[in-house]
């Protein structure tokens, strides 16, 4: 426990320092919220404009499709601003040598990077990510009880871990190639346009990719389903729905194996 | 077992071959080619607790692979290392805690902020108590004379005051080993002095290992009493700065007038200047001195070590692989 309350003193000692890093640049970073604020804006107003045209997407309403992308686009937002160490890994750690300098000292490298920096910018998306779900919520007459309200907040720190997860994922493949990580780009951007429909949509294969190689699925259109309260087309039962969050946890618990692993691979740079 | 044990350590990288220029780079991407260079041999030694250490080698000769491998950044291909009874890369954490890392060539402290809140943040980093903290801190600032550079962010420092607080960093958790590499790299003839003494006073009142890599063989004669020589990631020697000195010696002659000298006398000469001749002698260097004297009428003479860089770079020389 003392252990646990040492490791998080020493994460918020980082991350405010890099807090308090950003504010020093007050223009730079009011502007940058705001441009993130109206890019993925943009990209809500498509969705409505689809919708506007051909009525609805199969079997699907707006409301629902605006649901799963305020649910993604919040918890995207907090995983870009948490992760951002891993995010910049490749770039600024490995290619410089500067991972040197973390491995020198007592403490975990998971630690280290998490508190490496919080990205205050990510307010943009996720201000709009809030504006989109709860307008989804409003308009969808849900039936609230306890059970689906905890279910929620389950998926969302869930899908807050996954995409953790994904750039872990992402800063450990730079140990092997330091440059050539926009593949990784299509798994976390990709990923959020992706659930930003219902997976029911999707072909077969890609499906079963986002299911259960990549959790994807689990982290927003399951437990959606469950908390709609509608029959999933796909035919899954409600516990699996009420389960499938845990995939999150079970992906980040694989990022961090695999982050050990490709540790050993690292080489640092010259003198 | 000694403190820092290494045995047949082996590290080979593999490095991509790349051609030059746009195509090069564009081929590389199809079809890349990969070479294996060794960056350390069958390296082996042991340093007990106390000593001071020089570990020198021309540019790519595995000094630096070597520290990093003992202080867990890097895995090494084969052999053993271990620290402190411990192994480096295994038990990272348990560790580092132990160690205290300079490199000259990069800072250790974080760039943006001011000296001290960098010192606090390695103090919980490390765990360390807030009375140790003060103590220790208090006794650098005071040994480095850091006291007006505690508000000043890091990236303002010049070269020399930014090395004596990574020298400060390293220590704050009074670590028992500490491994310099190329510490006095860029710096003044004031700023290397006052490292040289500093780490000479750590190393002999409180017993801190040191092992550092150096260019400058001044820094080696002035501080260490043993040294390490690798090439090729081979260690070419291990002993004490004496035994880079030979018998020989170097006489500097100041003649009156440009000397006619005998065949015997001419095959000692190195260097001729006009009315200067410079002899390398072994042995008997008092008989040379007469006999020259005897023959020719001598205006000044002068004996001399020869420079300590020359046997090395004639150690390097023949180590050609």
């Amino acid at each position: 426990m003392d252990r646990v309350a040492n490791a998080l003193g020493l994460y918020f000692r980082l991350a405010s320092q890099s807090v308090r890093a950003q504010l020093q640049y007050r223009l730079s970073f009011v502007l940058t919220s705001i441009g993130g604020f109206v890019t993925t804006s943009v990209e809500a107003l498509g969705v409505w404009a689809l919708f506007d045209r051909f009525g609805q997407l199969g079997s699907w309403r707006l409301a629902q499709v605006a649901f799963l992308y305020g649910l993604v686009n919040c918890v995207f937002a907090f995983s870009e601003a948490l992760a951002r160490g891993f995010d910049i890994f490749g770039k600024e750690f490995v290619k410089t040598g500067n991972f040197d300098r973390l491995l020198l000292r007592p403490r975990s490298t998971i630690l280290q990077l998490a508190g490496h920096e919080f990205q205050l910018q990510r307010v943009g998306r996720l201000l709009q990510g809030i504006i989109v779900l709860t307008w989804a919520i409003v308009v969808l007459d849900i039936d609230w009880n306890a059970g689906k309200v905890l279910l929620l907040i389950f998926t969302m720190v869930s899908g807050v871990v996954f995409f953790y997860a994904l750039f872990i994922f992402q800063a450990t493949l730079s140990f092997w190639a330091t440059e050539s990580l926009e593949i990784m780009n299509t798994l976390t951007y990709g990923g959020v346009e992706t659930a930003q429909y219902p997976l029911a949509i999707y072909r077969r294969w890609f499906r079963r990719f986002f299911t259960f190689v990549i959790p994807l699925g689990c982290i927003s259109y399951f437990p959606a389903i469950l908390i709609f309260g509608i029959e999933d087309p796909l035919g899954t039962g409600v516990v699996f729905q009420a389960l499938s969050p845990l995939a999150g946890y079970l992906f980040f618990a694989a990022a961090l194996g695999f982050w050990f692993f490709g540790i050993r691979y690292y080489t640092s740079t010259g003198s | 077992m000694p403190q820092i044990f290494v045995e047949n350590l082996e590290k080979r990288f593999r490095v991509a071959e790349r051609k030059a220029g746009l195509w090069g780079a564009v081929r590389g991407l199809v079809h890349r080619r990969y070479r294996e260079v060794e960056a350390l041999h069958e390296v082996s030694f042991s340093i007990e607790q106390g000593e001071l250490v020089g570990y020198i080698g021309p540019n790519g000769a595995g000094k630096s692979t070597t520290i990093k491998i003992l202080s867990g950044i890097l895995v090494p291909s084969g052999g053993r290392c271990e620290v402190n009874g411990l192994i480096p890369w295994e038990n990272r954490i348990k560790h580092v805690a132990h160690i205290g890392v300079v490199f000259g060539q990069r800072t250790q402290l974080w760039w943006d902020l001011p000296v001290i809140e960098s010192f606090e943040l390695l103090r919980d980093i490390y765990r360390v108590s807030p009375a140790d903290f003060t103590r220790t801190s208090d006794e650098l600032i005071e040994l480095l004379e850091l006291s007006p550079l505690l508000d000043v962010p890091v990236r303002q420092l010049s070269l020399g005051q930014r090395m004596r607080c990574d020298l400060a960093a390293s220590l704050i958790h009074q670590p028992d080993i500490l491994f310099l590499d190329e510490p006095t790299i860029g710096l003044d003839a004031v700023a290397k002095l006052a490292m040289r003494s500093f780490v000479q006073r750590q190393n002999k009142e409180r017993g801190t290992t040191v092992l550092l890599t150096t260019h400058d063989m001044d820094d080696i004669e002035a501080l260490c009493t043993r040294l390490l020589l690798i090439n090729h990631g081979t260690l070419l020697m291990d002993g004490t700065v004496k035994d880079l000195r030979s018998d020989e010696r170097r006489v500097l002659v100041d003649f009156e007038g440009v000397p006619q000298l005998s065949a015997e006398h001419a095959s000692f000469a190195r260097e001729r200047n006009g009315s200067r001749v410079i002899f390398r002698v072994r042995g008997r260097v008092p008989e040379f001195i007469a006999d020259i004297t005897a023959h020719y009428s001598v205006h000044d003479l002068m004996v001399e070590h020869p420079p300590i860089e020359e046997t090395v770079a004639e150690l390097y020389r023949k180590s050609v692989r």
